[in-house]
């Protein structure tokens, strides 16, 4: 009795796996060059806005210390 | 023909030759005392003859289901879903940014030393008004910062240890926190300095295994958390009770990211098992599932766009992978990287990879090029946790030196 329930549980674990499989390989794909070109596109159009890219000047970045001295 | 088909001519045979048999057995004189056979009498209802009926239809009912045709079933899907994915593999993503300028040299300093912790810390999570920040670390200590400032304005303990999650709220008003204690706790942050946040207390998950990750969906209302039992689960805030659970992982599931509101209810996860998946939040279903790591999966962390996520894992590695392409396109490594890669998060355009390493260093990757562009040291112990601010201003790094680190 209990090797048919180890046997037949396996089996189920085997069987949500195929499944799972089936399901994976049904989805819709597009080509790596299509798809890093959009990657690509994404970056450049927000480049500009990318502190940590472009850098910002340091009176706006909360950050970074003032050029000037306190002291003066 | 198909296998399935031939299944089912088998067992449709065997079920005749079965019946067939048992039929005649019943009708010879001399093996059996009933006169007629089952299949020449439907009257004949004795209990033998039940049994041995109902046995031959559960034969030929049970789905050719043996452990061997499923597992040779499951081998030929899986090559066939690399075949797949390597159809659309024509070109690598480096080349497509060749033409791309590269990038300049990197000054990013420690800006800020968040001191306070009595232990290593584990965890952060930036507030969405750009200033604050929550950590955890290993003591049991939830404190949240003001990142400007470097004060602490609330401090809660918690009863366990290790606290290895923690997540800010996104209206800032709470934050919440869990590890070694199997649950998901959210605390209300009073601006009342003395009152005791322990008191307010709401513990909203509950696993059966250790709370490695956690994080808010788009309101304060529900949470995501993801456990060491290998089951991520959605659960409301409010009432308790879990919405929604996300089983698939074969081991730990070590870190979870929401995908960008813009792009719909889906979140990643990574594992102990090596394996990334794609989770739709509505149905509980994965729909896509990454294997390409060669060992546990520390960290996940969404494309700004959205399309596509990058992992950081104890193989030493980042990499990148795109879910429209369902691939994996690109991977961050150098052969004098030896440690793991424990948190990654990516700047505000997606064109930088902050990688935290074991090493005790960060390092940062030019996502497109694939290269390496700077190597931040300062850190006396290993990196656990980084993420980048909201707005992109700057990054905060949380390791097990006790301290945390904001660089500009």
């Amino acid at each position: 009795m209990s090797n048919n329930n180890a046997s037949s549980s396996s089996v189920a674990v085997v069987q949500k796996a195929v499944k799972q499989l089936r399901l994976e390989a049904k989805i819709r794909r597009i080509n790596v060059s299509q798809a890093a070109t959009d990657l690509k596109n994404f970056c450049l159009q927000n480049a500009h806005k990318d502190p940590l890219l472009v850098g910002v000047p340091s009176s706006d970045n909360p950050f970074r210390p003032p050029k000037s001295c306190g002291l003066l | 023909m198909e296998p399935q088909l031939q299944g089912q001519v088998i067992r449709q045979l065997f079920f005749l030759i079965g019946a067939t048999s048992v039929n005649s057995i019943l009708l010879r004189k001399d093996l059996c005392s009933c006169r007629k056979g089952m299949l020449s009498s439907p009257h004949q209802n004795t209990p033998r003859h039940r049994e041995i009926l109902c046995f031959l239809v559960e034969m030929a009912a049970q789905p050719s289901d043996t452990l061997a045709t499923l597992k040779t079933e499951s081998e030929t899907l899986k090559t066939k879903l690399e075949e797949e994915r390597a159809k659309l593999h024509d070109v690598e993503l480096h080349q497509v940014a060749e033409k791309i300028e590269a990038l300049g040299q990197f000054v990013m300093k420690t800006r800020r030393a968040l001191k306070g912790h009595g232990n290593k810390v584990l965890c952060l999570d930036w507030c969405k008004d750009k200033r604050r920040i929550v950590s955890s670390s290993q003591d049991g200590k939830v404190i949240v910062w003001d990142a400007f400032t470097t004060n602490k304005e609330h401090a809660v303990t918690m009863p366990c240890t290790w606290v290895m999650a923690c997540a800010y709220a996104p209206s800032g008003c709470a934050v919440a926190c869990g590890g070694l204690d199997n649950k998901c706790s959210v605390y209300p942050l009073s601006l009342d300095k003395n009152e005791n946040l322990a008191a307010k207390k709401k513990s909203v998950a509950m696993h059966t295994n250790y709370l490695s990750a956690c994080c808010f969906t788009n309101s304060d209302m529900q949470i995501l958390t993801s456990s060491g039992d290998g089951t991520c689960a959605l659960w409301d805030v409010e009432s308790g009770q879990m919405l929604q659970s996300f089983h698939g992982h074969a081991a730990d599931v070590l870190c979870l990211d929401l995908a960008p509101s813009e792009t719909g209810n889906t979140f990643v996860s990574g594992g102990c098992d090596k394996k990334s998946c794609v989770w739709d939040m509505r149905t509980g279903q994965c729909v896509q599932s990454f294997e390409t790591h060669e060992s546990d999966i520390n960290s996940v962390r969404y494309y700004p766009s959205g399309d596509a996520f990058a992992s950081g894992s104890d193989d030493a590695t980042c990499r990148l992978y795109d879910l429209r392409a369902d691939r994996e396109v690109a991977i961050y490594s150098k052969e004098s990287i030896i440690f793991g890669a424990s948190s990654v998060d990516f700047s505000l355009s997606g064109r930088l990879l902050f990688g935290g390493y074991n090493d005790y260093t960060i390092n940062v990757w030019d996502v497109l090029k694939g290269t390496r562009v700077s190597i931040l040291f300062g850190h006396e112990n290993r990196v656990s946790t980084l993420r980048v601010s909201p707005d992109g201003t700057a990054f905060c790094s949380g390791s097990w030196d006790h301290t945390l680190r904001i660089w500009a």
